[in-house]
């Protein structure tokens, strides 16, 4: 870089940016205000990319998928809530289950959680926006109508039926002819170019844009949770996506590739499928572990005991959750050797999370824990956590686990799993996070109501469904025989469901009262320590008006932790205010490195997004005149977006010509 | 800590320097797009060692114009990397004839690869092998086509004096780009071409 | 066994065979170990949560060097039980894996939608027979069993006798199982394999060694058809031979369950109903409202018609 600065031929390639302090109001955050804010009115809307804005449209969304995927969910509990019912046909039932799946795995668990990363990491870090703010955008448009394609087909009749995991040869084209599997082939597609995006837009802002002196060991958890996930997802995504087009091939083209009467072994599915499908299941749950990671200390006026423990104990769920995938194929016939294998490290993948649990724990004991409903849900999900935990040791045994596979014990693991570790943080992160969100306290009365009714529904709900799949009950089948014993158990399972439905319906009304009664939010209410208290609530376009410059883990903590060390700087620092910039810094160390031109707002995220799902339309019709001409589309959208830009300083300025051709 | 971190000193603006987020994002591209080669090599590895079928149907494979082919691959990339070396040294004439030359190679091999499937007497849907053969060269094929498109960009963006000595950022990431549909091929091509020699 | 009528596929307090019992042994060890952790975990917590902080509490927040010893104890525990339990994991699947003696029978069992195809094996083919849905075994013998699948993944699974396998197209499985106590066993189809994988049930039926041979003689007889019941059997061989087979007609369908001696058998259709006259008119004539998207259509019959095939099944014993 020094180099850099020595040859300086032009006043724009290269500077020492500007130290100081923009006080709300004064001239320098005007200024500011005016360079981030979005046109209003519908085009601003359509052309955003303020990270805050997509992140809010990431939790919504994802959200209102929850909320569906609950009815589906509801109906089913319905239909099996007594023996021999006939509230839905068999057809019904499966599509339902199908899209209960795929709704919540993939359109509900990691959109909410990209929702919480990407709202909270340009603050927690110290930027001003994501590395690719319109990559952002592209991201959410893209998950939005992946969503949309995945949904089309639904009340058609004709949705997805084969399961989330989809096995082949039952939705190959000889076993299942009608649309549903390609929609579910070709959203899983679409939906895993936003995941990939977004997975390489977090990597990169995490190298990238981190404020002076936030050192890799001084991010928070969350920040390692998504880190971990992003990178995760970088890998395997590409195998179920792969996995899908090659289904569709097979079901369109006439390939071979699953067709066992020409050699295609249905097991490859399989094989592809679980690579992908263990490690997702820690991508859904890391980050939200990171939620709790740094939101129990705040409660709890005490820094998480063992950060560095945690964080390495999050990347080795990943790294081993990448060599367990067969635990999902114990019953497949493979060798005992192998499963024996897959069994232990199936295993062994408790101890680091053992570490988070005894981290949680030790953090709460040292503390002195304020009791509000955000604490409450944090310490419920201690428990579910361990709860889904224990079930998943078992099923890893594999002598046992060939007894539990595809019974109800399943289904009380999983959903013990991605309820305690994603649902009940999120809605626990929703309220800790909402007064930076919305600059209104969430009703605390409403809100002890739905911790409880939510932990007591859910636990009545899923409890007994482990005891069901010890008496045998199948999973997946639309009805039952009363002399199975299954009856009482299952009606207890679908009250409780109710029951958990009720305390989420209760947080919804609790989330709107709020936000138009809630009590005004100061910056920082929870006495909070990390950087996104530091901004007022809620932020303002431009995140900081100084980039801070961070001295410790707990910048806002400083004055009264006993750590010694540095004091951060928040209110002075570095202005950058010619155009949108931000500051880059260097990937471990954090020492700035170049001052970063951020993109204006542009309406390429949004139709590259359109064009791209529609070239999945044309796909799913057989209209290859129209994919063609998506394609193009697609083209043009790129070539407008990438265009080298002269405001970015991404291609020579005029003025600056002369001299570089020198 | 904070007094340790030099705070005055000039930095680059915008996307200068190697270390561009561009850069660090084409990278991860790259991981992803490997990973997604390594599943379908898995996928190649996993159906052919338990086929029963001839593998590969036509007999072992022809050897001279895929190799020859894949010298020019190789060679395309060279010249990218011949183009960007010109560009830092404000060659501009130098570094848009390396850019050309590397495009016209990758449009020589997108030709000499669609005539060698021609002359495949499989296709796609004939055999599990055919599936193969054309979806892993296929899934090839979109990516030197869309590197060949990249470089056409780049030689039309170098070529209307967008970058200079300073400025290279988006030749360095298409580059890394091109690089890697080149090194992806050599395992392409070991795999469908020379390890039928072996096993 | 009465507990077993309660809930027939409960393997979790009941075992009756080799290739269960290691298996229910472990299940007990490990709920017991994990509600045991679970209840050390959960009272942690909670005297985290409730422990009286003293007033002398540092009013300032302190260093996050500390707890740590709560991680080490926490992780050393977790990790010892672990091992032990990962070894007892592995002595019981290797118990589990493999009979305990020579198999003396072997069957090969193909999964259908949604029924199951049973084939006993014999190197004599002229003693080898075909029958669906019902399996009878000696008690106290290891059996071999061959999963296969005709068309989609289905999985075998009697779960008081052993674990589940799957069948897989172009692949075939083995499993082994073997059942000390006489009696009837339910089992159940538990992959997701289409519309009525709720209804793909099947039975085995373990009996002392003579009584299984004497049944397995009486498998092996051909249909013998009286002169009264010629014309149920012609409307058979009209209407239903296309699909099943009565060895000894000419009714030589291969896609549904063979009914030579359809009589022999407690239930039908993948055990959704149990054998009776009434319950099997039904099922001819209206498959489709009992089992919703059955290979077997609802057969359009007149009542005479329906009288004549009726007396024909009847005497498929
Ligand atoms: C969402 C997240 C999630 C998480 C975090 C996990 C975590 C784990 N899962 Fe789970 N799993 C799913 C989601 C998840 N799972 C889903 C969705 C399925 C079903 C897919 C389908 O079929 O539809 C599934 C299925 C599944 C199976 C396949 C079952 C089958 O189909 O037959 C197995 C088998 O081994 C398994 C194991 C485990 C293990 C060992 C863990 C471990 O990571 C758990 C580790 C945690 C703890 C153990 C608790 C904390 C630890 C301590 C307090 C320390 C002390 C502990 C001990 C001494 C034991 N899971
Ligand atoms: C994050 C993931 C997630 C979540 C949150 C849930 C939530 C629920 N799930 Fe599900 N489930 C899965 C993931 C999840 N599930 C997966 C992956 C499968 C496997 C699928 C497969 O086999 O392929 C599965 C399967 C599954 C089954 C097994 C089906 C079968 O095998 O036959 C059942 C059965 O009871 C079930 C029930 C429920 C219930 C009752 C809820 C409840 O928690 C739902 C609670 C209700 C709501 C959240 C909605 C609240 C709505 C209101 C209160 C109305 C308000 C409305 C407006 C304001 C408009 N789920
Ligand atoms: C198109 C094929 C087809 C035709 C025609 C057909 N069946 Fe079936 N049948 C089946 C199939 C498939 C099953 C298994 C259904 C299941 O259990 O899901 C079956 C099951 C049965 C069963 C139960 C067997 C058992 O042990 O579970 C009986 C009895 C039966 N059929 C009788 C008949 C009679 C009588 C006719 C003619 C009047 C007939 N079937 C016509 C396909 C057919
Ligand atoms: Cu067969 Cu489920
Ligand atoms: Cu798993």
């Amino acid at each position: 870089m020094t180099d850099a600065a020595k040859n300086t031929s032009g006043p724009s390639l290269t500077r020492v940016p500007e130290m100081g302090s923009a006080p709300i109001g004064s001239a320098a955050e005007r200024r500011l205000a005016e360079l981030w804010e979005s046109t209003p009115g519908w085009r601003g809307r359509l052309s955003t990319v303020d990270h805050k804005v997509i992140g809010i449209r990431y939790l919504v969304t994802a959200f209102i998928f929850l909320l569906m995927g609950g009815v589906e969910a509801l109906i089913m509990r319905l239909q099996l809530a007594r023996p021999d019912q006939t509230l839905l046909t068999p057809e019904q039932y499966n599509q339902l289950f199908t899209m209960h799946g795929i709704t919540m795995i993939f359109l509900y668990s990691l959109p909410v959680l990209s929702g919480f990363s990407n709202y909270l990491w340009p603050l927690m870090l110290g930027s001003r926006d994501m590395a690719f703010p319109r990559l952002n955008a592209f991201s959410y448009w893209v998950f939005l109508f992946a969503g949309i394609f995945l949904y089309c087909s639904f009340p058609l009749g004709q949705a997805p039926n084969a399961g989330w995991f989809n096995y082949v040869p039952f939705s190959g084209a000889e076993y299942n002819t009608g649309p549903n599997i390609d929609v579910y082939a070709l959203g899983m597609v679409l939906l895993g170019i936003s995941t990939t995006v977004g997975a390489i837009n977090f990597i990169v802002t995490l190298f990238r844009t981190r404020a002076p002196g936030m050192s890799i060991g001084r991010v928070p958890i969350l920040v390692w949770g998504t880190l971990t996930a992003a990178v995760a997802n970088v890998f395997a995504v590409p195998s179920v996506s792969l996995a899908f087009f090659l289904l569709w091939l097979d079901r369109q083209t006439g390939t071979h590739f699953f067709d066992t009467l020409n050699g295609g072994k249905p097991l490859l599915w399989q094989h592809l499928f679980w690579m992908f499908g263990h490690p997702w299941v820690y991508v859904v749950v890391l980050p939200a572990m990171g939620i709790v990671s740094d939101a129990l200390p705040t409660f709890c006026r005490h820094p998480l005991v063992g950060y560095s423990a945690v964080a390495l104990s999050t990347m080795a769920t990943m790294l081993l959750g990448f060599g367990v995938w067969i635990h999902h194929m114990f019953a497949t016939g493979l060798p005992p050797l192998a499963l024996s294998f897959f069994g232990a490290t199936s295993l062994v993948i408790s101890i680091p999370s053992g570490v988070a649990v005894f981290a949680w724990i030790a953090t709460i004991w040292l503390g002195r824990p304020v009791f509000n409903t955000a604490f409450l849900f944090f310490a419920g999900f201690v428990i579910l956590f361990a709860i889904g935990g224990f079930s998943g040791v078992m099923t890893a045994a594999v002598p046992l686990d060939l007894q539990l596979n595809e019974t109800y014990f399943i289904v009380a693991h999983l959903h013990y799993v991605l309820l305690g570790i994603n649902v009940f943080p999120v809605v626990g992160g929703i309220y800790y996070w909402f007064p930076k969100f919305f600059g209104r306290m969430m009703n605390e009365t409403l809100g002890k109501w739905s911790f409880w009714v939510m932990f007591v529904g859910f636990n009545l709900g899923f409890f007994p469904m482990h005891l069901l799949g010890l008496l045998g009950m199948p999973r997946r089948i639309y009805t039952y025989a009363p002399h199975m014993g299954w009856s009482t158990t299952n009606m207890i399972t679908s009250i409780g469901s109710f029951i958990f439905a009720a305390g989420i319906l209760i947080f919804i009304v609790n989330l709107f009262v709020s936000l138009r009664r809630g009590s005004p939010a100061t910056a920082n209410p929870w006495d909070a320590p990390t950087l996104e208290w530091a901004v007022p609530s809620p932020p303002p376009v431009y995140n900081f008006a100084v980039i801070p410059l961070v001295a410790s883990r707990h910048p806002l903590w400083e004055d009264r932790i006993d750590e010694g060390g540095g004091r951060s700087s928040l209110d002075h620092g570095y202005l950058l205010m010619e155009g949108r910039e931000t500051i880059g810094t260097t990937a471990l160390d954090a020492i700035p490195d170049v001052i970063l031109k951020m993109p204006e707002d542009s309406y390429a995220p949004f139709f590259l997004g359109l064009f791209n799902a529609l070239l999945f339309v044309g796909m799913l019709l057989h209209w290859p005149d129209f994919t063609a001409l998506m394609v193009l589309a697609c083209c043009v959208s790129l070539a407008v977006w990438m265009w080298p830009r002269k405001a970015l300083l991404q291609r020579v300025p005029d003025y600056d010509k002369g001299a570089a051709h020198g | 800590m904070a007094e340790t971190i030099p705070l005055d000193r000039p930095l680059p603006v915008g996307s200068e320097g190697r270390r561009s987020g561009g850069w660090w994002g084409v990278l991860a591209l790259i991981a992803t797009e490997a990973s997604l080669f390594t599943y379908l090599l898995f996928s190649y590895f996993y159906l052919a060692s338990q086929t029963e079928q001839h593998w590969p149907p036509e007999g072992l494979p022809e050897l001279l114009v895929p190799g020859v082919n894949t010298a020019i691959l190789l060679t395309s990339s060279v010249c990218v990397w011949a183009c960007e070396r010109c560009l830092q040294r404000s060659m501009m004439g130098w570094s848009m004839a390396w850019m050309a030359f590397a495009h016209i190679l990758g449009i020589i091999f997108v030709a000499v690869q669609l005539n060698e499937w021609s002359k495949k007497a499989y296709g796609m849907a004939s055999n599990l092998y055919g599936s193969l053969y054309f979806t892993i060269t296929g899934f090839h094929m979109l990516h030197v086509i869309v590197g060949v498109v990249i470089l056409l960009v780049l030689l039309l963006w170098i070529s209307l004096g967008y970058f200079d000595h300073r400025r290279y950022a988006a030749v360095t990431i298409g580059g890394l780009y091109w690089h890697f549909v080149d090194v992806v091929w050599l395992f392409v091509f070991t795999t469908l071409y020379l390890l039928p020699y072996v096993g | 066994m009465d507990d077993q009528k309660i809930a027939p596929l409960n393997y979790f307090l009941h075992s009756y065979g080799p290739a269960s019992m290691p298996t229910m042994y472990l299940g007990w060890v490990f709920v017991a170990v994990l509600v045991a952790i679970f209840l050390v975990v959960a009272l942690l917590l909670l005297w985290a949560v409730l422990h009286k902080r003293s007033a002398l509490y540092p009013p300032t927040i302190r260093r996050e060097a500390q707890g740590m010893q709560c991680i080490y104890i926490g992780t050393g525990i977790t990790t010892c039980i672990l091992f032990a339990m990962a070894i007892y994991m592995l002595v019981t699947l290797n118990a589990v894996a493999k009979p305990t003696g020579a198999p003396v029978l072997t069957l090969t069992v193909t999964g259908y939608d949604w029924w199951w195809k049973v084939e006993y094996e014999d190197d004599d083919p002229s003693r080898r027979f075909v029958t669906a849905n019902e399996i009878h075994i000696p008690v106290g013998r290891p059996l071999l069993i061959k999963l296969k699948s005709a068309d989609v993944i289905h999985a075998f699974w009697v779960p008081v006798l052993a674990g589940k396998t799957q069948t897989i197209p172009g692949l075939t499985n083995r499993q082994w199982l073997q059942a000390d106590v006489e009696g009837s066993y339910r089992g159940e189809c538990t992959q997701f394999c289409g519309v009525q994988h709720a209804h793909m049930g099947l039975e085995i039926v373990a009996q002392k060694e003579d009584e299984f041979r004497s049944w397995q003689d009486a498998q092996r007889k051909e249909a013998t058809i009286s002169i009264d019941v010629m014309a149920g059997q012609k409307i058979f061989l009209d209407q239903c031979a296309g699909c099943h087979t009565v060895r000894g007609t000419e009714a030589v369908g291969a896609h549904a369950p063979d009914l030579t001696h359809l009589q022999s058998r407690r239930l039908i259709a993948g055990g959704l109903l149990t054998n009776t006259p009434d319950h099997l008119t039904q099922w001819i004539t209206h498959a489709q409202q009992l089992k919703p998207g059955a290979r077997m259509p609802s057969m359009v019959l007149t009542a005479a018609e329906i009288g004549a095939l009726s007396a024909f099944l009847s005497t498929l014993n």
